[in-house]
């Protein structure tokens, strides 16, 4: 039976598993919606605003490891994509959108709602389509999510014209197997690198793991654990990588980094060997290059060989998938103890806290964190904005199992904590998912609230309301002489009221006693929840390495003078 | 990192499909590489083209450019083949002022360098040269002083001499430091 594009995209949609699509429809994409509506295998999650459906679905990938999938229309809808495609691009995410574009006749012509959005999203995808011959979408959207979900992760796009998706039909053929010349994953390294890593880990006395988001992404975590405890080798993760290895293991130094744990960063200065892990030595993790660990060694694993040798020179590059390269690696290292590095860093840890909340009776973001964690006893996925609160989450938030941080590392897309959210609760209905928000980034996406509460999609919502860009506020503070132009927001809206208006609860929080009870009724509510916490307004993120500098230029406390 | 700038010289096959040429560009201009010179044509193996690119940078740029256009999905396979044997041939056509006065010092030139005049008009001629970059760059500046109208070069094609291929992007960048 012959049957329409759009029914094809259904039909291949299936074909790959496919459960859930956000999107928002329009004119050229509107035949594949005439075509969903028969689909009902096809859950169609409605949004409010085409960046909430490609945020949705990369928050949906982040947390099940499967693809995501969104869908706009041509032009607008199309270009409203971008912001979540870089992010998904920045970190790895595979994310497949697929978008309608005029019908083939009309291409080229300015015609209404035509954008190149093949050439625009070319530098932020991994790779992307235009459709145009109806026997092409199903072997394009089969390869569409082979290359998004193997190798190094990322997004892809497939444009297709109206007029294929609804005036074209075609035979409903299935492909066997994708195969691309020129697109290989790597896979296992080669075994006499292996044994020179296993060489440099067997002699070095003051190893370091850094974990990143590769850890999650190959499903590593049991090797780096099991790596990290025969030898003894403390670990340091990267934002990207924090819930890869628990918060709670006495080997894990946190974070290191512009925002990170001061002993971690430390640690790093010292060490003599760095067992890189699916990371990309982003200038968050190194600061100053040239300062950057400068007495180590360095193995470096990653499946994406432009990742060796691009910052940080690898005394031992290995290109592989980590989880086979580390199952050739770790059972090869000896067994070690790492007595006397191990003591010096717990020296460090003492000397160094980074994470102590100070006695006041103002409500500090830090605090609210901290009863979150409690509440949820680490066990929650929590999916953050960008800016202070992301940086305090990572720093005072616990993390017990695998991919329960979800944050647009990379790109840093404000915003992103809405509809990340719901995607992650679509995806993991089964876990309690909190959406930690700025004022800031909560006001760009909150329209998606309404999702939420249309398809009750229960993630509970905690806005630290600083009233200011808080992150940026703090730059003006420490390198731009207190000029705070353009930071403060002086008529937010009543976001308790905002809740309301959307149909759900909103509870204000504005003393540390009610922070828990707050938390706490938030959690017995069944569906969505607004939290305002109204946390101190000129708090700064502490310990601070600043933007370009090295550890030894690190800011643990704010001095009298740094403080507004 | 090394800071020796040299000429590399690097040879993609890659899909012959809509958009190839612009993905490639796409990626030297976001990343910041400048393409000193750029050819492509078909291949032996339909549904391919072959590119030669010439890239200005210390070692670890290049090793960079010849990974990232190696991750580029359409971008079958890269060698860099600096510093291996190579033949490498451009072509040129220059058009050059010819007035009765220089005519016969051009055609002398032309000669010199086996190249040959491809179109004679009242006041000009159209010199076509095919060597490598050198010899084309002598040629041009012998003739320059006769006025230079319009000049057009091919950018270079390159291939390995003998069997060998180059060094393909798998190994490029991952040797261990001893």
């Amino acid at each position: 039976m012959e049957l329409s594009g759009a029914e094809i995209v259904c039909e291949s949609l299936l074909k790959e598993g496919v459960e859930v699509i956000f999107g928002l429809p329009g004119g050229a994409v509107l035949p594949l919606y005439g075509a969903l509506s028969k689909y009902p295998k096809l859950r169609h999650i409605l949004v409010r605003h085409e960046q909430a459906a490609v945020m949705a679905a990369d928050g949906y990938a982040r947390a099940t490891g499967r693809v995501g999938v969104c869908s706009a229309t041509s032009g607008p809808g199309a270009t409203n994509l971008v912001t979540g495609i870089a992010s998904a691009q920045m970190d790895s995410i595979p994310i497949v959108a697929i978008t309608g574009q005029v019908p083939r006749a009309a291409i080229g012509k300015d015609s209404f709602q035509e954008t190149d959005v093949t050439g625009i999203t070319l530098p932020i995808t991994k790779h992307n389509y235009l459709v145009m011959d109806v026997s092409e979408v199903a072997p394009v959207i089969k390869e569409a999510f082979y290359v998004a979900r193997t190798g190094r992760p990322g997004p892809v796009l497939v444009d297709i014209p109206k007029d294929i998706l609804l005036d074209e039909r075609t035979e409903f053929i299935w492909p066997e197997n994708v195969s691309l010349a020129g697109y290989n994953p790597p896979r296992e390294a080669p075994a006499e690198q292996v044994a020179q890593a296993v060489k440099l880990i067997n002699e070095a006395e003051r190893p370091i793991i850094l974990a990143g988001h590769g850890t999650l992404i190959s499903h590593a975590y049991d090797e780096v654990r099991e790596l990290a405890e025969k030898a003894q080798i403390p670990v340091v993760t990267t934002l990207l990588g924090i819930s890869s290895f628990p918060t709670d293991h006495y080997l894990n130094l946190g974070m290191p980094g512009m925002h990170g744990m001061a002993y971690a960063s430390l640690a790093i200065d010292k060490a003599d060997l760095l067992i890189a892990l699916g990371m990309r030595f982003d200038d968050r993790v190194t600061g100053r290059l040239r300062d950057f660990a400068p007495n180590a060694k360095v193995i470096h694993i990653d499946i994406d060989p432009s990742e060796l040798n691009k910052n940080v020179k690898a005394t031992v590059p290995l290109l592989g998938d980590l989880k086979m390269v580390l199952g050739q690696l770790v059972p090869q290292v000896e067994a070690n103890v790492h007595m006397d590095w191990l003591h010096y860093i717990d020296a460090l840890r003492v000397d160094h806290p980074s994470t102590v909340i100070r006695e006041t009776d103002e409500l500090l973001p830090q605090f609210v964190l901290r009863e979150l964690t409690k509440a949820t006893q680490g066990e929650a996925i929590i999916v953050t904005g960008v800016g202070q609160h992301q940086m305090w989450a990572a720093q005072y938030c616990a993390f017990l199992e695998p991919n329960t941080l979800i944050t647009s590392g990379g790109l840093g897309s404000m915003g992103f904590e809405v509809p990340a959210a719901l995607g992650a609760k679509v995806g993991r209905p089964d876990k309690t998912v909190w959406s930690i928000a700025g004022d800031g980034g909560f006001q760009m996406t909150m329209c998606d609230l309404a999702t939420a509460v249309e398809n009750n999609i229960n993630v509970k919502f905690a806005i630290m309301n600083n009233g200011v860009l808080g992150m940026v506020h703090q730059w003006q503070d420490l390198f731009y002489e207190k000029d705070y132009f353009s930071t403060v927001y002086t008529r937010n809206p009543d976001f308790v009221k905002l809740a309301e208006a959307y149909g759900i609860a909103g509870i204000r929080v504005k003393e540390k006693g009610e922070v828990a009870e707050a938390i706490q009724q938030a959690m017995e509510i069944p569906g969505p929840v607004v939290i305002d916490f109204v946390v101190k307004a000129d708090e700064n993120v502490f310990p601070m390495i600043p933007a370009g500098e090295s550890v030894h230029e690190m800011l643990e406390e704010p001095t009298p003078e740094r403080t507004a | 990192m090394s800071d020796k700038e040299q000429k590399h010289t690097i040879v993609a096959l890659v899909a012959d499909k809509p958009g190839v040429l612009t993905r490639i560009a796409s990626m030297f201009r976001r990343r910041g590489y400048n393409i000193a010179s750029l050819a492509v044509g078909q291949s032996e193996q339909p549904g391919f083209s072959r590119m030669t690119f010439v890239v200005e940078g210390d070692e670890d740029t290049v090793n960079q450019v010849t990974k990232q256009l190696d991750k580029l999905i359409d971008v079958i396979r890269v060698s860099d083949i600096t510093g291996r044997e190579t033949v490498a041939r451009e072509l040129a056509l220059i058009k050059v002022l010819a007035t009765p006065a220089t005519r016969g010092e051009i055609i002398q030139i032309v000669n010199l360098f086996r190249a040959s005049i491809v179109d004679v008009g009242t006041q000009s001629m159209v010199v076509e040269i095919t060597g490598e970059e050198d010899k084309i760059n002598a040629l041009y500046n012998l003739l320059e002083p006769c006025g230079v109208i319009e000049m057009l070069r091919t950018g270079v094609v390159a291939m390995v001499r003998g069997q060998a291929n180059g060094q393909v992007t798998d190994d490029v960048g991952m040797a261990v430091i001893q």
